[in-house]
Order: structure tokens, then sequence, then C-alpha cells
């Protein structure tokens, strides 16, 4: 139960005095709220496992600070931080039952033992243990040892807050869906802070009310699935969150137009201060770009494959170097194997060096 | 659906029967033959049936007495090792650090006293324990204390066990240093998270992950001190008196010393018995400990050559024999 602030945290594993580009997190800046659920974002080797590994005492921060609450908790070890967390494998004591897995941290507590019985009989409910709870618990399934391990997590009414480190991985996927949307009705019952690493976008949006997208080693966004969704604040974001990724176009912007070779295409908003000398691309969803037939004014580009998911169909063009993904309507096919793509203005984002550009209005 | 009958295939296992039946069966045989007949010099032989046998678990024997007391103290000596050998075993791997190159050191050291011939390590407190000429003797009896091993029971009980302990703790630690080693880091992690003390970890991580390497360490050391022969005959001879006679020596004494080979035939019989009967529980008990284990144990042959080894002590006295 507290808020967490990261005050110019940052950590490298060869020191301090290493040069900043190698941390594996460089400095952030960021607060949590009291109860919120957060995801850390990003594919593997970005930082979001030391990120958690550090608020959690594991790692001990090269520089920066950790606020529960407004207190400074950086300089204190993992067992008085008052955490939980849940590792990518499920920990499981061997030689104690389900229950008494359970009890386990609240025991070392020393916490009664008619609170102890009452906590472990609820978080049993809540997990749907109840029946395994006079059982060894080395005998259970993956996913029941993993259910244990986040009843451990949970079982402490007084945490700051829950960290889980991939906590699905071993868990096979049909189980996984059961296994997230428990999470996620256990932390409406609960009230408590969750922070969640993953590097797959469907959970770390189905999760969370609040995404942290990192890339190597940098917070890039932090914000809702739609505010990613809709505005990623750095191409990195737009490509990693959505299937398939935001198409990213090399361009010269100039006011209210946006030139893609000797394509222009319009803009919703205009941009006349870009700075000199970086890189301009524009960014935009493949589901705001439409694939229909060539024709005068439209961007044309060669047609390579259509992916079929179902209830959506993409078509994969390539215009020069650059591969795009469009919106393809039904019964599309191209003429010559040459689509043109229609832009829709409202969806289409300005990066000056992968950053995000507000227009003005 | 026939399965091939294809009797040529046992061909491929002619060899391995004819070593095994030179190398463990024949021998075996002659020992039961012997321990059915009473022998004479001169190559005299005599049926007995199961005389000896009657007579090895009768206390009121010369043999059955001799048996029984000196089995007796042999259990005795077993349990007093383990109880000290693998507790100590423990709390050295668990001091052991995890990295750097202290481990290196740590190892080497350790593994000193297994790499020392059996009859060196019993010469080497032969001699360390003397009161005229040795170390420890000498020391002990300077500052006050009588010690003597060849004339007293109790120094002598306490110089076989300190030169066991420090023989064979080694292997204890070693092994449970290497299951300390196969557990993952996560574990400490949730435990530390948990807020587990020291002892919550050790009691809920380590000792169950330690539980297969400790089976094993206990396993061996039981036999090998149940078959405990060189040392204690190297310091003590098995005296002063009998108290240090354990059933090995009893056992060369009778084939040797007296050659009665009835009697000794039975009594190695016996003794294998007893030995392939721990054995075997130990093997269940390891087998069965949980279905995970169950994958382990099939790795384990290490519990296997120690029946084989157990088949030495009759027919086979020869390498021990050269100690004489």
């Amino acid at each position: 139960m507290a808020r967490i602030d990261l005050v110019d945290l940052a950590h490298s594993y060869g020191g301090n005095d290493a040069p900043q580009e190698t941390f594996a997190l460089k400095p952030v800046t960021m607060t949590w709220r009291q109860g919120g659920a957060y995801a850390l974002l990003g594919p593997s080797g970005c930082g979001k496992t030391t990120l958690l590994n550090v608020i959690s005492g594991i790692i001990t921060p090269s520089r920066g600070k950790i606020l529960f609450d407004g207190e400074d908790i950086t300089p204190l070890s993992t067992q008085k931080r008052n955490i939980a967390q849940v590792f990518q494998f499920p920990v499981i004591y061997d030689t104690m039952t389900v229950g008494q897995n359970l009890a386990f941290p609240l025991k070392n507590r020393g916490v009664p033992k008619a609170e102890i019985d009452k906590r472990v009989a609820e978080i049993g409910r809540l997990l749907d243990l109840e029946p395994y709870l006079n059982r060894k618990a080395t005998r259970l399934t993956a996913d029941a040892k993993q259910k244990i391990s986040l009843g451990r997590g949970l079982v402490r009414s007084d945490v700051a807050a829950v960290l889980f480190d991939e906590p699905l991985t071993v868990i096979d996927p049909e189980l996984k869906w059961q296994l997230r949307s428990k999470l996620k009705a256990l932390h409406r019952e609960l009230d408590l802070t969750m922070i969640y690493v993953t590097h797959d976008q469907t959970e770390a949006l189905t999760f969370a009310d609040t995404v942290v997208v990192m890339h190597d080693g940098r917070v890039v966004q932090s914000g809702t699935p739609a505010e990613l969704f809709d505005k990623p604040a750095h191409t990195f974001v737009g490509y990693f969150i959505g299937s398939p990724g935001m198409n990213i176009l090399p361009a010269e912007v100039k006011g209210r137009e946006a030139k893609v070779g000797d394509h222009v295409i319009a803009l919703n908003r205009s941009y006349d201060d870009l700075p000199a000398g970086a890189k301009i691309e524009i960014g935009v969803r493949p589901e705001f770009v439409d694939a229909v037939a060539p024709g005068p004014g439209l961007l044309s580009a060669k047609i390579e494959r259509i992916d079929d998911l179902g209830r959506i169909r993409f078509a994969r063009v390539r215009m020069g170097e650059t591969k795009i993904a469009a919106r393809a309507p039904a019964a599309f096919a191209g003429s010559d194997g040459n689509a043109g793509l229609k832009f829709d203005p409202a969806h289409i984002h300005v990066y000056a060096d992968s950053l995000l550009v507000e227009g003005a209005a | 659906m026939d399965k091939t009958v294809n009797q040529k295939a046992w061909f491929l296992v002619l060899p391995v029967f004819l070593v095994v039946a030179f190398s463990a069966v024949l021998p075996l045989m002659t020992v039961v033959n012997y321990s059915m007949q009473d022998t004479f010099g001169n190559n005299q032989f005599f049926w007995n049936g199961v005389g000896w046998f009657k007579e090895l678990l009768d206390p009121s024997t010369d043999l059955g007495g001799r048996f029984l007391a000196s089995l007796g103290r042999n259990l005795f000596f077993s349990l007093v090792i383990l109880a000290i050998e693998v507790p100590l075993g423990i709390v050295i791997a668990l001091s052991m650090p995890r990295q750097g190159w202290t481990v290196a050191a740590c190892l080497v050291t350790l593994a000193l006293p297994l790499l020392i011939p059996w009859n060196v390590v019993g010469t080497i407190w032969q001699i360390f324990g003397r009161p005229d000429i040795g170390l420890l003797g000498y020391v002990l009896n300077h500052i006050g204390l009588d010690y003597n091993y060849v004339s007293n029971d109790i120094d002598a009980w306490v110089t076989v066990i300190v030169m066991d302990v420090w023989h064979w703790t080694s292997l204890v630690a070693l092994l449970c240093y290497a299951g300390l080693k196969s557990i993952p880091e996560a574990y400490y992690q949730a435990a530390q998270i948990d807020g587990a003390s020291r002892w919550a970890v050790f009691k809920a991580i380590q000792l169950p992950k330690m539980n297969r390497v400790l089976l094993i360490a206990v396993l061996l050391r039981f036999m090998d001190s149940f078959m405990i022969y060189t040392e204690p005959f190297v310091v003590t001879g098995g005296g002063p008196g009998n108290s240090t006679t354990f059933v090995s020596i009893e056992l060369v004494k009778i084939a040797l010393g007296q050659f009665d080979l009835g009697k000794a035939a039975a009594l190695s019989l016996v003794y294998n018995l007893i030995i392939l009967i721990v054995c075997w529980i130990f093997y269940t008990v390891m087998t069965n400990a949980g279905v995970e284990r169950k994958v382990q144990a099939e790795k384990e042959p290490a519990a296997e050559p120690k029946p084989s080894a157990a088949l030495k002590p009759a027919p086979v006295l020869k390498p021990k024999e050269g100690v004489v």
C-alpha cells in the first residue's frame, strides 16, 4: 500500500563510473500511484528486470533513490522493504504443504496464528487453491505452483507493492489467459500496487492500466494502452506495440505537408520549426492506412503479400526500401501487384530523431 | 502383432555373463561351498551343513560371540561417524564461498584427504597419535591429558573416529556443496522477499534441495565405515584387547589367523548379506522418495558398485592383505 517514486534512478552492472551509454538502466524519474496496475514492457535486455530488481532490493542501484510513500527506502534490504515478488519460474518450498507455503511469509514475520489461518484461507479461496491446501506442493502442475508463488506474494495484506517478473512464462497459453484474468480480478479486490514485467504486449495491455515501455535501458513512454496505441511518443513504441507495428516512413515535413519520396501527404497539424539536421520520419499505424486500387494522388507501392488475420486483412507493400503494412478491404487484390495507399491525416505522427513532435493546430 | 523371436541375441549377453560368472559368481560360490564345510590341514574337508551359520548367530558360542560383538562395535562406529560427518559436512558446505578463487582453494584443500591411500592415512594417524614421537600424542600428554591409544579403549576409539572424520568429512562436504550450487538463485531471492531468516532458508530450501545428495552421502559413508578395515588395523590393530575389532578385522583373524575357512566363509556371507540389505533399503528409499527423484535415481549407479565392492571381504582379501 504505497505510492512509489523513482527519483533519478539508474543502475549499471559495471559500476557508477561506467559510461552512461552502457547503463542497464538509464536515469528515470517516475511516480507510481497506490493501487495502480503497472506493466513494464520491452524486449529482452531492455532493463525492465533490472528496474524490478532495483525496486525489490535484490539489486542496489548505482544512483538515485526509491521512495515508498515519500520515505527513502533505497538503503533498506529486501526483507525490510515490505515488498512481494513473483518470479519467472515457480518457487515452491518442497517440504511444505500448499497452505504452509502460503503461510511462510506471514510466519517469518511473526504474525499471530489465527491471523495467518484467516489470510491463508482467503488467498486459497481467491486463487482456487482450497482443495490443495493440505497437500504437498511438489506434485502440483506448473500453473498451480505458480499460483502458490503468486499467493505468497498476495498473502501479506500490508505489502507496499507486488512485483511480477514475467510470471506466466512457464504456463500453457490457455491457462495463461485464465491466470491473467485472475490477476486482474485480484488487483481489483485487494487494492494492491502491482508491477508486472513482461515482453508480451498482450499481457501488458490487458493487465495494466499504465504501461511503461522500455527500450535500451530507457523508459520511452508511460501511458494507458490507448495512449500508447494512438500517440506513441517514440518510434520504438509505435513499432513495438500493435501488430503489425506502426509504419515509419522517412519524410520531409514542412508546414502541413509531408513529402515521402515524390509524393505529398497532407497533415492535420502544422510542423514549422522542426529541429534542423534531425532525422525526420512520419509514423502511421496500419489501421489508418488503406490499400486501394492505384490512382492519381495516391502513394503507389508494390504488393508483397496479403496477411489474412481473419477479422482483418493487411497488405504488406513495399515502396523502394520502405516496407509498409496497410489495411486491405475484403476483396482487394491490387492491380498488377500494385496498390495505392490512402493515409488518414488525423493519425499521422511526425518524429524527429525518433521522438514525437507535437505540431501546432 | 508378433514380436520377432531371435534367440541369437543371447550371444550378445554371453560375454558379460562370462565375465560376471568368473569375477563374481564363481568366487562367491566357492565361499558358499566353504561355508558348509569344516576344514582341517592337508586339505581335508568335512560337511557341516548350516552349522557355522547357527553358531554365528548364537552369542553363546565363540564364533557367534565374536561376530556379534564386532558387529555391534561396527554399527556403533558407523552411527557415530555419520552423526559427526553429516552435520559437519553440511556446515562446511554452507560456509564455503560461492565464487572467486577461494572456491578452487577450498575444493582442493577438501579433496586432499580423499586422495590419500587408506593405509597411509592409518600410518599418519598412528604416528601422529604416538605419545613418544607423535605431535598430537606428545602435546596431549604434555599438557596433562593421559592419552594413549595403545592402552586405553576410549583413546583408541576417539583416535579411530577422529581419523575417519578427518579422512571422509570432505566427501560429505563436497557432495553437499554440489547440491547447494544447484539451487537456483530465485529461491534465495524469494526467501529473502518472504522474510525468511537464515535458519528458515536452511530448513525450507537448502536442506530439502540437498536431501538427494545427503542420501548418497549417508549411503556411501555407511557402507565405507561398515566395511572399514585398513585404518583401524594400521592404527590399533583392533585393540586394545578387542575394543576396536570391527567385523572385517575379526574376519581376517578367523580366515587368515586361525585359517578357519568354513567359519570365515559363513561370516563373510552374512556380512555381505547385511550390506546388500542396507544398500537395497537405501536404494528403495531413494527411488521412492518423490516423483522427481525417480529421474535422478537412475543416474545413481553410485549406489551400485558398492554391493560388488561388498563382495570383496570374503575371497578377495588380497588387496588388504598387502597392508598386513
